[in-house]
């Protein structure tokens, strides 16, 4: 079965077709990239899987299961979980607290008026867990506001896994980093078990070259080639759209 | 510390009646404490669910619009003070299932809307509100067989309400349902992505507001015993939300150092300063200009910088030490 699979997905912004007709199948456990120019349609590519926007036509499919009717958040619950290329936090809180949300999101108790949320151990102790996970813990009572770009990067990615996803969609993780902290960010997403599969969004080739299994090149919406990494690189339609030779 | 603090406030709460003794006076406390449950439920709405209401005092009023409706049909208390909380919920579902299409400018212009049309009904519909006349109540209720004709009881009792309300905050602040309010206000759509129902988050955190709105307003009716279309207009709803801001948002105590003021200007000032209304405005752009995030964060931030101006300063001796 697929983890992730599109079916002739179509949207258009008014007269701007953003996607068109895209085909897409992710095999569970597969590290794809997706990669693209500025304005390939990558981000909205995302947008529809999560359902953040509503694709024209065309089906989303999560494990045999259809997405397409589904709202966004029934969509976190059914084990989607995405990265956001502009960072999204809660820049008042502490990186313990970022987590200690994103935990909740999938549990009864953010409905719970009554308890402590700071008296929920197992929660607390799970937020913990994926800080370590990236590398942070030293850094969980601190809020967002008093981290650096590179650390904020990795709080996104833990608030992703924290939710134990099947399907993890990464959008442009790599964005505005030093080569150092790419480096970093590179080998913690490498170091995450087979049984998340990742889709990564990457306008940079570079850097993701050596993460991906398959890659995906979408240009003007459309996926243009697919194939491993030797096949997508050696491609005369890669080198001429993406590589701009 | 903080225990201790809590500890004497509570003291000096509970001794009012004893230490100001003036009836006057004591229900001029009567009536801040009715004003910050009001505030204090506005405060959800506006500062941890971020969602600014210009429509409040509506919910405030119909409270006691539908308790005085039900103390003249002849209903008896308990009776009373369950139909008004019932009917204060219904209208605020309806506030929020209009208001929660928006968010933003659309949100603070639809409670406009639907709190005028609540004036208008107020004002206009005569044979249901009496109109500009307003109505009266005969009697204020005696629970448990305690009378709260006296100043000094009607404090206690309000009081003891007044309580529950920050009792109730302070959990509310503390909860994981708490964190979602706030979570949705900072990062809505990441709260979507997350797994939350961001819309069913804020029509729960309103209805929360709406019913310490409705605590509050069926108060303030047994306290004056008569509400009126004055109650319910927008300059009612625009102090409230004043109170919240100037108090400072998105805190417990905030609210009610907002509620204060406003009622202190209102009813004490008031005697000695003919112009209180610009006395008012006047603190209130003073607060926006040196406190902008409200009275009691800014005060605390202030407070923090005047000690660190008193301590030694550390640096400079360790300068010292180094040039000999």
């Amino acid at each position: 079965m697929t983890a992730l699979e599109l079916r002739d997905l179509n949207k258009a912004f008014g007269g701007l077709r953003v996607t068109v007709t895209v085909n897409l199948a992710v095999e569970p456990g597969e590290r794809r990239l997706i990669i693209g120019p500025n304005g390939a349609g990558k981000t909205t590519l995302f947008n529809l899987v999560t359902g953040e926007l509503r694709a024209d036509s065309g089906r989303i499919m999560l494990f045999g299961r259809d997405l397409t009717g589904i709202a966004a958040r029934r969509r976190t619950h059914l084990g989607l979980a995405r990265t956001y290329q502009i960072i999204t936090l809660f820049p008042g809180e502490t990186l313990a607290r970022n987590i200690t949300l994103s935990l909740l999101g999938l549990s009864h108790l953010r409905w719970n008026p009554l308890v402590r949320l700071n008296g929920q151990r197992d929660l607390l102790d799970q937020a913990h867990e994926a800080l370590v996970r990236v590398g942070l813990e030293h850094l969980a009572d601190r809020p967002v506001a008093q981290t650096s770009y590179g650390e904020r990067r990795r709080v996104e990615i833990a608030m992703a896994l924290a939710q134990n996803p099947k399907v993890l969609l990464l959008d442009e993780p790599f964005a505005g980093l030093s080569v150092e902290e790419r480096r970093d960010v590179l080998s913690m997403i490498s170091s995450i078990p087979r049984d998340v599969t990742i889709v990564m969004i990457e306008h940079d080739m570079d850097v993701a070259l050596e993460f991906a299994e398959r890659i995906t090149v979408l240009h003007f919406g459309q996926v243009i080639v697919e194939g491993t990494r030797a096949e997508v690189v050696q491609h005369p339609r890669t080198r001429e759209i993406y590589l701009g030779d | 510390m903080k225990r201790l603090a809590l500890a004497i406030a509570l003291l000096l709460l509970a001794t009012v009646p004893y230490w100001i003794g003036n009836s006057y006076y004591i229900n001029v406390a009567t009536q801040i404490l009715i004003y910050a449950v009001l505030a204090l439920g506005l405060n959800v709405l506006v500062g941890y669910a971020g969602l600014v209401t210009l429509g409040h005092a509506s919910l405030f009023g119909i409270a006691a619009y539908a308790g005085a409706t039900l103390i003249n049909a002849g209903q008896n208390q308990i009776v009373v003070a369950i139909g008004a909380l019932l009917a204060t919920l219904a209208a605020t579902a309806i506030f929020a299932l209009l208001a929660l299409r928006g968010t933003g400018l659309g949100f603070v212009m639809i409670t406009v809307a639907l709190g005028q049309i609540v004036w208008g009904i107020a004002y206009r519909w005569i044979s249901l509100t009496n109109g500009d006349n307003g109505m009266s109540i005969s009697t204020r209720p005696s629970p448990f067989g305690l009378s709260l004709a006296s100043a000094d009881a009607f404090y206690w009792a309000t009081l003891v309400v007044f309580l529950s309300a920050v009792g109730a905050m302070a959990i509310f602040v503390a909860s994981p349902f708490g964190a979602a309010v706030r979570g949705t206000r900072d990062q809505p759509r990441r709260m979507t992505a997350l797994g939350y129902n961001v819309w069913l988050t804020r029509f729960l955190a309103f209805l929360f507001s709406g019913f310490w709105s409705g605590v509050a307003g069926l108060l303030y009716l047994y306290y004056n015993q008569f509400v009126s279309p004055q109650t319910v207009a927008l300059s009612a709803s625009a102090e409230a939300l004043l109170m919240v801001i100037a108090g400072g948002t998105a805190t417990l105590l905030g609210p009610i150092a907002g509620a204060a003021l406003v009622i202190v200007m209102k009813d004490v000032a008031s005697a000695y300063i003919e112009r209180w209304n610009f006395v008012l405005g006047a603190i209130f752009v003073l607060i926006v200009v040196f406190m902008p995030e409200g009275l009691v964060p800014g005060s605390v931030r202030l407070w923090r910088w005047g000690i660190s101006l008193l301590r030694p300063q550390a640096p400079r001796v360790l300068q010292r030490e180094d040039s000999r």
